[in-house]
């Protein structure tokens, strides 16, 4: 049931994974020919599809080719220096030209012991045992995830022994270069019984790139592991960006996630947490800053499965243009998941008359003594906020500035790590009318 | 400094001003006292420059300017400051950095240089002192969290960082218990000054044993009903706002 009319060839396609990594491994050929299969089959989701009716991918349908690059291109000056800015600052760097690891580029550093971090072509590439359940379609949350797995390129490895900790942050900079480019990104994160990692996920795109992004992480805590992640979406203004972050959490642990998207044409996030073992905590953040045309959706999903989970979600959104903003929050709360305590809230502030939003916040409760509740609103600025900063002196066009600033920053400081907090405060003020005048303030 | 005369104003049609007179000048301290509804925090907003009111006649002359022709901020910038009754709360925007913005917009429209940091968190710090004020209070967001009394306290805060020509507080001995009552008072009367008027609205007398006007107006029904010293609201504690009321109707009746 192929819906859209492909300009791209799936025959081709289909032939893509005999020049991807690991295409000497038979069960990985395998896994990739069968989630290829699924993919085809299915095609690209339309807007008939529930979880797709908001967000219409047929433009992705529209583009010569879904196939990614055997050999990126050479990454822009801009995107080398901004790599060599991270590379001075306090963090273990891997940088991905294209969804290609660029050892060049990268700038890995020491890791503490029971660290392991590698480029996924590499261990699929060498003699590293990896679970052949990794590419199965138990991770095909969207059928951009069966893509995914059928032409994943590389990405991140990380795998932490139980006990270890990982101080610095873990940067892994996904850089789309050169023209129009399918990007494939996956990267695989594993926290042992008690480890400890902060992890950021940041994708940089060039203004004029139309490249294609389907990425996919997956995230495994052990007991008491403790993971931050923190993801920004910086991509051009032409770019499509469809992703996966998914965590499975044991018992006692911990998984933070922040979602900024700031760039791209039409972005969809699928963000989600299995709350799988006793006393497990989730915090699932976002803020979507949109201007123009772009259209961003967050869909998350949490799942309740043991009990006396906690989990968090603060989505919020600004809403600029003609721009279209979706969120749709699940929390399903399962039979024995009894003593959950679950909070959502998604807020959307409007600043004209053409953006847009759909929010759609949902609970699915299956269990007793629970405390779940969630709130979704839609508004402007608040008139009495801007009466209060102009009768202090400060002029209107400063003040609905500095109220924007302020509704951000609930959300960018969640964030831990401050020399990526600072960053994402500056990005957000890059796009408000008096930006520059309130980091000269700050 | 400050010329009204013959206010009208309405609300959504409703006429809530009904023929303000009111003449402060320079060094003045004024309080304007009143009834819940007299229009007292009408009066407080529509000088500062809020909107949805509807002037429907009169003048308001402030140095020499139509004050009604102005916008808030550039009201704000010419030295007129309001003291909230209900502080607003400004998510995700630091007390500090609230202030500075302010500081630095009234700086500017005066030809004063910016304050670096430096300077300016000493004048922060030193302010917040006068009126034992927290400075953990710098780094949150603004009357976010704050209790009733620390709201009240900010706005003396700002008052007393903006250096207003003429300052209105409308109200803002409600919530203070009597040490703080104290500390705003000392903070208000620190800032009397040859050059400045301070108008203080108020239900209650209690304010005026700390700050002694040198005016007391009452307001009753969008009127000024009755003008006289600091010993007007001593006898308006004794006999209430009813014994005002009466004697205006029985004026009015002859």
């Amino acid at each position: 049931m192929n819906v859209q009319i492909e300009s791209w060839d799936n025959m081709a396609l289909a032939r893509v994974p005999q020049c991807l990594a690991g295409r000497a491994v038979p069960w990985l050929s395998r896994a990739r020919q069968l989630a290829f299969e699924r993919f085809a089959a299915h095609g690209l989701p339309t807007r008939r599809e529930e979880e797709w009716k908001y967000t219409d991918v047929g433009a992705i349908g529209k583009r010569a080719s879904l196939a990614p690059d055997n050999i990126p291109p050479d990454p822009s000056f801009e995107a080398r220096l901004f790599a060599w800015t991270l590379a001075q600052e306090n963090v273990h760097l891997m940088v991905f030209v294209n969804g290609h690891y660029s050892s060049e580029l990268s700038a890995p550093g020491e890791l503490p012991p029971g660290a392991r971090l590698d480029s996924l072509a590499d261990l699929l590439d060498g003699t590293a045992d990896l679970p052949e359940t990794l590419f199965d379609e138990q991770h095909e949350h969207t059928i951009f995830a069966a893509l995914n797995n059928a032409l994943a390129t590389d990405g991140a490895v990380l795998n932490l022994a139980a006990g270890a900790v990982l101080e610095k942050p873990l940067y892994l900079l996904f850089v789309a270069s050169g023209h129009g480019s399918a990007i494939y990104p996956r990267n695989i994160l594993i926290a042992g019984e008690g480890a400890r990692a902060t992890v950021i996920e940041h994708y940089f795109g060039m203004l004029d790139a139309h490249n294609f992004t389907n990425a996919l992480t997956q995230i495994s805590l052990a007991a008491h592991a403790d993971l931050q992640h923190c993801k920004l979406l910086q991509e051009g203004k032409d770019a499509f960006h469809v992703a996966g972050i998914h965590a499975e959490q044991a018992a006692g642990s911990r998984f933070v996630s922040h979602s900024f998207a700031l760039g791209g044409r039409l972005a969809r996030n699928d963000i989600g947490a299995r709350l799988g073992g006793p006393d497990s905590q989730c915090s699932l953040d976002g803020l979507y800053l949109l201007e123009g045309k772009q259209h961003v959706d967050h869909h998350t999903r949490i799942d309740h499965l043991a009990p006396s989970g906690t989990s968090r979600e603060y989505y919020r959104g600004i809403l600029d243009g003609e721009s279209h903003g979706v969120f749709s929050g699940k929390v399903v709360v399962h039979p024995h998941a009894v003593k959950t305590d679950a909070h959502q809230s998604n807020r959307n502030l409007l600043l004209s008359q053409k953006a847009e939003v759909d929010t759609k916040p949902q609970l699915e409760i299956f269990a007793d003594d629970v405390k779940c509740t969630h709130g979704a609103t839609v508004g402007k600025l608040d008139d009495d906020s801007l009466f209060y900063l102009c009768s202090r002196g400060i002029d209107a066009a400063l003040a609905r500035s500095l109220l924007i600033y302020g509704f951000a920053n609930d959300i960018i400081g969640r964030v831990e790590v401050a020399s990526m907090r600072e960053r994402i405060e500056h990005l957000v003020l890059d796009r408000l009318p008096q930006g520059e005048q309130i980091k000269e303030l700050l | 400094m400050l010329s009204v005369k013959n206010l009208h104003a309405a609300i959504n049609d409703k006429e809530i001003l009904r023929g303000i007179d009111l003449e402060v000048r320079a060094g003045e301290v004024h309080a304007i006292m009143g009834p819940n509804g007299s229009g007292k925090s009408t009066l407080a907003q529509l000088l500062a420059g809020r909107e949805g009111y509807q002037v429907t006649a009169g003048t308001v002359r402030y140095l020499e300017q139509d004050l009604l022709a102005m916008a808030p901020e550039a009201r704000a910038r010419a030295g007129v400051f309001l003291a909230f009754q209900y502080p607003v709360e400004i998510p995700g925007v630091s007390n500090a950095l609230f202030l500075k913005t302010a500081l630095n917009s009234i700086r500017k429209q005066r030809g004063l240089p910016e304050l670096d940091a430096m300077d300016f968190l000493q004048l922060l710090r030193d302010k917040m002192k006068l009126l034992g004020m927290d400075e953990t209070l710098l780094p949150r967001a603004v009357n976010e969290g704050f209790s009733g009394g620390e709201k009240k306290r900010n706005e003396v805060l700002q008052m007393a960082v903006l250096e207003p020509k003429l300052a209105i507080l409308d109200e803002t001995d409600s919530g203070l218990d009597i040490d703080a009552l104290k500390l705003v008072a000392d903070g208000v009367n620190g800032m009397r000054a040859a050059d400045r008027a301070i108008v203080l609205v108020t239900h209650y007398q209690r304010l005026l044993n700390f700050i002694v006007p040198d005016v007391v107006h009452v307001l009753s029904q969008g009127r000024i009903v009755k003008s006289g010293g600091a010993e007007l609201a001593l006898e308006l504690e004794q006999r209430g706002y009813g014994w005002v009321e009466a004697e205006n109707a029985t004026r009015k009746a002859a």
